[in-house]
């Protein structure tokens, strides 16, 4: 039991040995608060909530998390220190949530870094704190989803260049799905039933009820199970 | 110790390692030889329960890896192929996250990764990161992590390959020293190495067993000759 932690914390304190996290971390940063300043209007709204800040996470992620998961396994397979890891007395899903829950945990302080801007609003105005609670907790649940297929990607080669490609084009798809502009595209040419089944896996679909402050047990089982089944399919990968 | 019985891995059609079979008890130290691609380390690694053999079994103190890989993984001390190590962690973080991984929690830590330094001779780089180590340190490292749990079994791939000569004596009196109440496989393919340190030689030529005997009967093949021309005689592709 608790075999993970060792890995965890190796792989999560190693973000911090390495200046590649603090640059991570400041073009996040520049980036998510760059988005809501200039494209989603922040201010001119004029009003007191980030709703503007959040609805670009989607995209955000879609670059980002590939950036952070792209390196988990296939690193490990350029070095050989798979070849370690895999010789300690730990099971593959062992290595696996290790790994997982560090990196997820590295995203979830990125995402929690980002927090002045919530003070912001708080200073200027009166906003819903529910509504920011729940997005912060979406937007957390959603990189993990992200997280998932990167890591999952991540462990079928060892070259980290196709390993961001990889990832992005899964990411995408599932971003893409539940675009309106994309959806509405679908439904021309596939009966709307199947347009409405195939929008509901996406990120989108289920994030954005938090951004209005709606914790739907439904989104939270879909952001759960995407990260399980990938996770699992992480495990039967590696053991092949 | 340990039991390889019939052993085959194949790549494709193509096997890497050929129903090989061999022992190997307590306080033997075997010395495990052939050409580059005779199928070494894939055994090893078989043997380790890092790669699944594609038939046979490979069993550690009486546990099949294939049934129980964790169990085995536990009383063996495997030094892989050119030593690799998480290169930004210092040594001493490195060998402290291996402690933990192996079950040696809070307290319990210190005593086994200080051994580890001090059998292996990296006092004095214990706060340097690996990645500014020489090879020879680099792969005392590797070592270290491999000895750290006192395993009943030690499985070494090319341990004294890239070291110099003195470095190459040095690794050799450790294995000796540390090899009486273990037992252990080494590969090489320098055959010096064989006679100063192994108690038995097996030849591995294109994934098959070719010999499997002592040093000294070895030497009996061809009285007189050195052991690398009994070694080219053996694994000349043309017989
Ligand atoms: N992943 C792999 N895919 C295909 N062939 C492989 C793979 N790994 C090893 N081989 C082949 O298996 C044979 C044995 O390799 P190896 O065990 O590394 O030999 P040695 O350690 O004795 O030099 C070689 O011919 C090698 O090319
Ligand atoms: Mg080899």
């Amino acid at each position: 039991m608790l075999q993970f932690f060792p890995v965890f914390k190796r792989e999560f304190l190693g973000y911090f040995r390495s200046p590649v996290a603090y640059v991570f971390l400041v073009v996040f940063l520049m980036a998510a608060v760059g988005l809501a300043f200039f494209l989603g209007r922040f201010f001119d709204a004029g009003q007191a909530s980030l709703q503007s800040f959040f609805l670009f996470h989607p995209w955000l992620f879609l670059f980002l998390i590939p950036a952070v998961g792209m390196r988990l396994w296939s690193e490990e397979k350029r070095t050989g220190t798979i070849e370690l890891l895999f010789t300690l007395p730990l099971t593959t899903l062992d290595a696996v949530i290790g790994k997982y829950l560090a990196a997820w945990a590295f995203l979830c302080t990125a995402i929690a870094l980002t927090f002045p801007m919530a003070l912001t609003v708080g200073y200027l105005g009166d906003p819903d704190w529910g509504i920011i609670l729940a997005s912060y907790l979406g937007s957390m649940l959603m990189a993990g989803s992200y997280l998932g297929i990167c890591s999952l990607t991540s462990a079928l080669t060892k070259n980290q260049v196709i390993s961001f490609v990889l990832s992005v084009i899964g990411c995408l798809i599932l971003v893409f799905l539940g675009w309106s502009i994309f959806s509405e595209l679908l439904e021309t040419y596939l009966p709307v039933f199947l347009a409405d089944l195939l929008a509901n896996f996406s990120f989108i679909t289920h994030f954005e009820p938090f951004t209005k402050g709606i914790i739907d047990l439904s989104d939270v089982v879909f952001f759960l199970s995407l990260t399980g089944f990938t996770l699992f399919l992480n495990v039967v990968v590696l053991e092949r | 110790m340990i039991e390889v019985q019939n052993l085959s891995k194949f790549y494709g059609a193509k096997p890497a390692v050929d129903g090989v079979s061999f022992h190997v008890r307590r306080g033997d130290i075997l010395g495990f030889l052939g050409p580059n691609g005779a199928g070494k380390s894939t055994t090893m690694k078989m043997i380790t329960g890092f790669l699944r053999p594609t038939s046979g079994t490979a069993k550690v103190g009486g546990v099949d890896v294939a049934v129980d890989p964790v169990a085995v993984k536990r009383q063996v001390g495997y030094l892989p192929e050119s030593a690799p190590a998480y290169a930004e962690m210092t040594v001493v973080e490195f060998l402290e996250f291996v402690a933990e991984s192996r079950g040696f929690r809070g307290a319990d830590r210190a005593a086994p990764v200080q051994r580890a330094l001090r059998l292996t001779h990296l006092e004095s780089v214990r706060h340097q990161t690996i990645e500014t180590l020489s090879k020879g340190y680099k792969q005392r490292v590797g070592f270290a992590q491999a000895l750290l749990h006192d395993p009943a079994v030690l499985i070494l791939d090319e341990p004294t390959d890239g070291l110099d000569p003195n470095q190459k004596n040095e690794v050799r009196a450790l294995i000796k020293e540390l090899a009486q109440e273990k037992a252990v496989i080494l590969s090489t393919h320098i055959l010096e190495e064989v006679e100063a340190i192994c108690t038995r030689i097996i030849l591995i030529s294109e994934g098959r067993v070719v010999v499997d005997e002592t040093p000294a009967e070895f030497q009996a093949r061809q009285p007189g000759a050195r052991l690398d021309e009994i070694f080219a005689t053996l694994t000349r592709s043309d017989v």
